[in-house]
């Protein structure tokens, strides 16, 4: 039983549409990311049904996973603060926005928030560079930009998220 | 009307809708290829433009495209959208508010090389502007200007969108291609080169997002149009991406062999705080540094006149550095940006950003004594000329010219000196 196939069978035969029949492997990426938006992460359930689905073996899509950096293989915060510090944003002080927006938090780079709702994550440059400093929130097969930002407006970006997911949760029990 | 060739939508309000764009002589362009060109013709027009690619390496689109055989099919090309270069933002401009000529040029050029379907690969993070190109694709089906038989004829054109997963090297053209194909994004060994052995192994052209953006007006108004823009050898606009110590970053449409000087202090606003400017950056961390002299900010930026500086106008991302930054510290990010984006096939390359960014922590860290400052500069050009692809040169340029022109700053880090 490929799990993921019965979760999303109109999306994967949407994806699969995208490339020749004989290169199915081709999905392997788009599929990654319609498992990994659910659960937050690629789990090995997911990864065996996407080798299934592709013709290809589990250990050449864990490569993948572990390749691009867009993928997670572990549950580590349902949203991922990846603040960019590349040299364009530095100069603009995204390394001092990163250090304060870290201790406003009470949480180090790579460490999820007590309530393991977000991880603050450093990463490589994003194509803002003019307007530094900035963010993304990857999360919730989502990932949005917030830029021109300061600790404070990034707080506020985390404390609307904060709220979002805690409706969600209310709405779902 | 507007000023600007690829920029349109700063004076046309919500030009990424489609009636707008309709309004303004969109897919005009697509309709006359389609209906009353060869492909022969098209290809001709763009070699007369003289249009070269915007994505760095400055190679002329329509020689690329004639490198395509016609004995092997099916033909694909692939819009490189992965914009990934520190400093550069200039595609993720045109995709988001002026998604249509964009795409229009896609199509343009797939007609060129009779490709029947076509990809746009954008890096992952760009996932709202993926979202924007499905939506908008699934508008140009349902309009007749994608699907079969166009306009009546024997044409048929299907695009598709490929979203990455964060990976730098995804830009180099091979690695692009492996990344579609489900792969480690990888470069590939060349010859052969993807114009005969490209996506699955078939004939492709990857072709930059600008690129594609020039070729609605191309097909307008002409070569001889085109070629009234920019310098003889650099004919047309350029979208400059302007970056890091400069009060008013940002993307700026200037014809090819406009002056820095221009760029920097008429558009660009100056230096923030009065400080004064130290050097140039054009292309992004893969920059060899130009030093600000006054003869170097008079200097127009084209691809002749950046290279005859020593250094390259590649995708045209000018970040500026002012007398506050270190170029060590310069060397240090631009490095451990290197190393990340290693893909780890090559060695000189793997190993190289490694122990360069070993040495410049230490340098940085004031752990270091002269002798390291020598070794940093043996690690990088020991790397040069020796590396699969052009990351592992790209990443030497940074730290090989800040060490041949401000090594003081380096030297102010050793031996005990701390900042």
């Amino acid at each position: 039983m490929n799990e993921l196939l019965a979760k999303y069978p109109k999306e994967i035969k949407a994806i699969l549409a995208k490339y020749p029949p004989e290169f199915k492997r081709s999905a392997v990426m788009p599929l990654l990311h319609l498992a990994q938006g659910d659960p937050g992460y690629i789990t090995p359930q997911a990864m065996q049904d996407i080798a299934d689905i592709c013709g290809i073996s589990i250990t050449e899509v864990g490569s993948i996973v572990g390749f691009y950096t867009l993928y997670y293989d572990k549950p580590l915060g349902r949203y991922h603060i990846q603040v960019c510090t590349d040299m364009p944003c530095a100069l603009r002080g995204a390394d001092k926005f990163l250090k304060e927006l870290c201790e406003r938090l009470g949480v180090k780079v790579g460490e999820p928030t007590a309530d393991g709702l977000f991880v603050i994550e450093e990463v490589m440059c994003l194509a803002a560079c003019h307007r530094a400093p900035m963010f993304q929130v990857h999360g919730d097969g989502d990932l949005v930009y917030h830029e021109h930002q300061t600790v404070d407006t990034a707080l506020a970006v985390l404390d609307a998220v904060r709220q979002k997911a805690a409706v969600e949760k209310e709405a779902k029990a | 009307m507007s000023e600007f060739i690829l920029l349109r939508h700063r004076d046309i309000p919500d030009l990424d809708q489609l009636k707008v764009y309709l309004k303004n002589g969109g897919f005009e362009a697509w309709k006359k290829v389609v209906t009353s060109m060869e492909p022969v013709e098209l290809i001709q027009l763009a070699k007369d433009s003289g249009l070269r690619g915007r994505g760095g390496a400055g190679f002329p689109t329509g020689m690329k495209w004639s490198f395509v055989p016609n004995n092997l099919w099916p033909h694909y090309v692939v819009a490189n959208a992965d914009e990934s270069e520190p400093g550069t933002f200039k595609d993720r401009e045109i995709m988001e508010s002026n998604p249509f000529q964009f795409l229009e040029g896609l199509m343009i050029a797939s007609y060129a090389v009779q490709a029947q379907n076509s990809y746009a690969y954008l890096r992952g993070e760009f996932w709202q502007i993926g979202l924007k190109l499905n939506q908008k694709i699934a508008e140009l089906e349902k309009a007749g200007f994608l699907g079969d038989n166009l306009f009546g004829t024997q044409y048929s054109l299907r695009l598709h969108v490929h979203m990455g997963a964060g990976a730098y090297i995804c830009g180099e053209e091979t690695a692009l291609l492996e990344s579609i194909e489900g792969k480690l994004g990888q470069p590939r060994l060349r010859p052969p080169f993807p114009a005969v052995a490209g996506l699955y192994a078939s004939p492709t052209v990857i072709n930059n997002v600008e690129t594609l953006t020039n070729l609605p007006p191309i097909v307008q108004n002409g070569a001889t149009w085109f070629r009234e823009h920019g310098t003889e050898k650099s004919p047309g606009v350029k979208i400059f991406s302007l970056s890091g110590c400069v009060n008013n970053p940002g993307n700026y449409e200037l014809p090819l062999g406009a002056p820095f000087r221009k760029l920097i202090y008429e558009l660009g606003g100056g230096i923030p705080e009065g400080r004064t400017i130290k050097a140039i950056m054009a292309a992004g961390a893969s920059s060899a540094l130009i030093p600000a002299t006054e003869a170097a900010l008079d200097t127009p930026m084209d691809y002749e006149s950046v290279a005859n500086l020593g250094a390259s106008l590649g995708s045209a991302s000018v970040i500026i550095l002012d007398e506050s930054v270190s170029m060590s510290w310069l060397a240090q990010k631009t490095t451990h940006f290197f190393k990340h984006e290693s893909c780890g096939k090559c060695t000189p390359c793997r190993e190289g950003t490694y122990w360069m960014a070993h040495i410049l922590d230490r340098i940085e860290d004031g752990g270091a004594s002269a002798k390291d400052v020598d070794l940093l500069f043996t690690v990088a050009r020991q790397m040069q000329n020796k590396c699969l692809c052009a990351l592992g040169e790209f990443s030497t340029m940074p730290v090989v010219s800040s060490l041949e022109k401000f090594r003081r700053d380096f030297l102010a880090r050793v031996d005990g000196q701390t900042r």
